[in-house]
């Protein structure tokens, strides 16, 4: 398997952006924002879109328009966090210019605009280039590192921002940081995972972790493992079966993840209680 | 057909209503437009927007399953949002009780998870069916266009059986939205209410998606009863307001796209979008009017 | 609207209990307990953590049984006489941004659990409706909150929000206000506003009001009698005689120091660390 350059590149970018994906989303999860997360991915694919329609490279646009769009969030919300009607009005109008944008592509060039709206949605990992696939790794491995750097004070701010604030941490900047980091690694695996697919490499390994064990070490190297075993494990099999694309295969693991994750916590506060 | 708008309503009106594709649109539109303000209402009050949004989009692996287990579409949609209602409102119970209390976290990880399974789901089985992957812009970003009459009327009966429910439990979902704990001690049936309420949500997003779309159907759920929640804290009212702002949003949205070469979809989030940031402003405004005004402490 | 019953058969008592034991879990949390809740007495549960006051509540509640012993509430068994008990139990206060108004909430205790449409259409249902605004406008004069019921809860103070919690309670003429830990998020000058408000809600309404509290001090002024539970018994009296040092140091088995501040307060040193029960407040088989 590991003959193949596409299937080297491919697990290349999926490691790292499975590590950003599990680390950053320990996080994610813990500040309940996996709904601007989720805006943030439909928005990524918007931006490609409306890249392709000006004629740029698309990701430009997927960059260019998350980070905007992560920047109105933090702006319009209290610690950086944005109300879930905002949210959900304002992607649900991005969504709306997606549709107009699509409809301009479509009348504008031919064909292959069907084929490049899915890419973005759904991912196409075997088909990164080589450097495509290191910077992918670049961003994902930076994305940890970054907030492996800041983690105690990101811990503060999250659990207690007045408290981080008195300790002279800045609480309202690292707020705005996370965010803007959640766009990149949202910008960059959006073409590894998919737009759609991502909040799952996101949240579900995040949530197993959760559900694990509630210390902070513990968890993000349980989320950061779930993450990258689901990854290695769906690129596998949707090598051996040509059926199964490797998004749904890597969401598939990492989501049975999470449903064991609860199943287990379950099991064990019933235990606990006998 | 490249009708041009003439500017007087009741010309309009009638090109609009010569053709019976519009009728059924307009009909179908209005349907959509009530069942989701009133279900929307509830859903922007109880926050669940994030829930909502999860269901809508599962119309893509109900649409993509139907076509693939030979199933009629509408068929595959109910399922499949129906699944993930259960799904949702399964594990909702193993969370902490309170909106942003302990649980908050861990119950949108569940959602997410949710979401992202079904749209893998939904992925594989267009893949397994290997469909043309244009439908697939169709499934996510509808038609308002191409509803028959048997559609529309489905959408009537699916409509009038949700929103006898939320008649029903007007109060008690109310009361128990607003104060869990209280409602519980009153002995209220909380786990079925808030089970109840997500399936009635998922067939409301069922029957809107198949005219908005999966990804746009969330525009009038959230939109207008949000804005009118900004105007009025009164339940009534605010049902009221909701439905009219939908309505409105509606017909202006079809009643534009029918004149103008861009899709329907981007009219309606459009409109819906402007509806509640004028809302918004005019709250906003408000307060700082009051302010001004009487020395309010 | 209940009106309530004026009769021979009125029941002298709001609440008594005779030798009434719990059990939970196979755990005894109280045994022998007896006590007498007056008519229109306002009465304190206290104790350390862990002691079985919310047990207590329960069982007055009607939500457990008892292992043995007696308990009958306005003269009948628990369950019966649960449609004349207004019972605020324990709340998170609400979220900043819930955006409905404290009249709202009043009303919901008086409708919300009325399942069907909420529109008057006959003339007896528009009679009926008018007849509860006016309920709803009485109630919150009592509790002092028309300044602040037509603003949203969230907005709200934890003492205001407090008052409003109190009077969706009372809107249905109760006869009986059960309250579990109502004081404990509030800062002092709330506590003590809280207490005088239900102090005269007592004697106005004519309701008996039993609550669980941690610290006797905001409503020393204000009771009729104290329960205090330790050690898996209950014993009760003014609370000059039960808040004593020979009276707990009984209660809890062990030297019980009683002190008094120079300004009144009441303060207990010495108390063991009471059993406590790890459980997720909202299980229903937690014990405090």
């Amino acid at each position: 398997m590991f003959a193949h350059d596409f299937v080297r590149n491919a697990y290349l970018a999926g490691t790292f952006i499975a590590l950003g994906c599990g680390v950053v989303g320990w996080f994610v999860v813990l500040r309940g924002q996996l709904f601007a997360g989720d805006a943030l991915t439909h928005v990524a694919f918007v931006g490609a879109i409306a890249a392709a329609v000006v004629g740029l490279d698309e990701r430009v646009g997927l960059f260019v328009l998350t980070l905007a769009v992560a920047g109105g969030m933090a702006a319009l919300g209290r610690r950086g966090q944005a109300d879930d009607v905002v949210i959900g009005t304002v992607f649900a109008w991005i969504l709306g210019i997606g549709v107009l944008l699509l409809a301009v592509l479509a009348t504008s060039s031919e064909g292959g605009t069907g084929i490049a709206a899915a890419n973005t949605l759904f991912g196409s990992i075997y088909s990164l280039s080589p450097g495509g696939s290191r910077l992918a790794a670049a961003i994902g491995l930076a994305a940890s590192v970054g907030v492996l750097l800041a983690l105690r004070p990101l811990l503060l701010t999250t659990l207690d921002s007045e408290l981080a604030t008195v300790r002279g941490v800045p609480a309202r900047a690292l707020g705005v940081g996370f965010l803007a980091l959640l766009a990149v690694v949202t910008a960059e695996s959006t073409q590894a995972v998919g737009a759609l697919l991502l909040l799952g490499l996101l949240a579900a390994p995040a949530g197993a972790a959760h559900r694990l064990t509630a210390s902070p070490y513990r968890g993000l190297a349980l989320s950061a493992l779930i993450a990258v075993v689901a990854m290695w494990g769906g690129l596998a099999l949707s090598y051996q079966f040509a059926s199964l694309p490797p998004s749904s295969a890597i969401i598939g693991l990492a989501g049975s993840g999470y449903a064991g994750a609860t199943l287990f916590a379950h099991a064990r506060v019933r235990a606990r209680h006998r | 057909m490249n009708p041009t708008i003439s500017l007087n309503p009741i010309d309009d009106f009638n090109a609009l209503t010569t053709y019976p594709f519009m009728v059924n649109a307009l009909e179908a539109g209005t349907i959509v437009a009530v069942l989701a303000a009133v279900v929307g209402w509830y859903m922007v009050l109880r926050r669940q927007s994030f829930a909502g949004h999860t269901l809508s989009v599962m119309a893509f692996p109900g649409a993509a399953g139907a076509a693939l287990a030979g199933l009629p579409t509408a068929l595959g949609y109910y399922l499949a949002c129906c699944a993930a209602a259960l799904f949702m409102g399964g594990a909702r119970s193993s969370h902490g009780l309170g909106a942003r209390g302990r649980g908050y976290g861990t119950e949108t990880a569940t959602i997410a998870t949710v979401q992202t399974v079904g749209l893998a789901a939904g992925y594989l089985f267009l893949s397994l069916n290997s469909a043309v992957l244009g439908d697939t812009e169709t499934l996510l970003f509808g038609t308002f266009l191409g509803v028959s009459r048997g559609q529309v009327l489905t959408l009537l009966l699916v409509a009038i059986a949700a929103l006898a429910l939320m008649a029903l439990a007007t109060r008690p979902l109310l009361l128990e939205t607003i104060d869990p704990e209280g409602a519980r001690a009153r002995g209220l049936p909380v786990a079925a209410l808030d089970l109840g309420f997500l399936l009635v949500l998922a067939l409301a997003v069922a029957a809107t998606s198949q005219i908005t779309g999966a990804l746009l159907v969330f525009a009038l759920l959230v939109a207008p009863p949000a804005a009118a929640q900004q105007l009025t804290m009164r339940p009534g009212l605010g049902l009221v307001l909701s439905v009219v702002f939908a309505l409105a949003v509606v017909w202006l949205g079809l009643g534009v796209a029918y004149f103008s070469i861009y899709p329907v979809g981007f009219y309606v989030t459009t409109f819906a979008f402007a509806v509640y940031l004028a809302a918004r402003l005019w709250h906003a405004t408000a307060r700082h009017r009051h302010r001004d005004g009487h020395r309010s402490v | 609207m209940t009106i309530t019953a004026l009769g021979p058969d009125r029941a002298t008592t709001a609440a008594q209990l005779v030798g009434a034991s719990v059990r939970l879990a196979g755990k005894r949390i109280f045994a022998d307990v007896a006590l007498t809740v007056g008519r229109g007495q306002f009465v304190a549960v206290l104790g350390p953590n862990g002691a079985g006051k919310s047990t207590l509540m329960r069982a007055i509640l009607g939500l457990l049984p008892l292992d043995s012993g007696s308990v009958t509430v306005l003269g009948r068994p628990p369950a019966q006489a649960r449609a004349a008990i207004g019972y605020l139990p324990q709340r998170h206060s609400f979220d900043s941004s819930t955006r409905i108004r404290g009249i709202d909430l009043v009303r919901l205790g008086l409708d919300g659990t009325r399942w069907g449409i909420p529109v008057a259409l006959t003339a007896g249902a528009r009679h009926r409706r008018k007849a509860e605004s006016e309920r709803i406008s009485q109630v919150l004069d009592t509790v002092g909150a028309t300044a602040y019921a037509d603003r949203a809860i969230g907005e709200l103070s934890g003492g205001e929000q407090q008052r409003l919690l109190i009077a969706q309670a009372l809107v249905r003429s109760p006869e009986l206000l059960i309250l579990d830990e109502p004081l404990d998020s509030l800062d002092l000058p709330n506590q003590a506003s809280v207490a005088e408000l239900l102090r005269r809600i007592c004697t106005s309404e004519y309701v008996s009001v039993l609550l669980v509290a941690h610290d006797v001090n905001p409503l020393a002024g204000y009771l009729d009698q104290v329960i205090y539970m330790a050690g898996g018994h209950a014993t009760s009296g003014p609370v000059d005689q039960v808040i004593t040092s020979a009276k707990l140091s009984e209660l809890y088995g062990t030297p019980i120091e009683v002190l008094k501040t120079a300004d009144g307060r009441l303060v207990v040193v010495g108390q063991p660390e009471a059993p406590h029960y790890h459980g997720d407040r909202h299980e229903h088989d937690g014990h405090d």
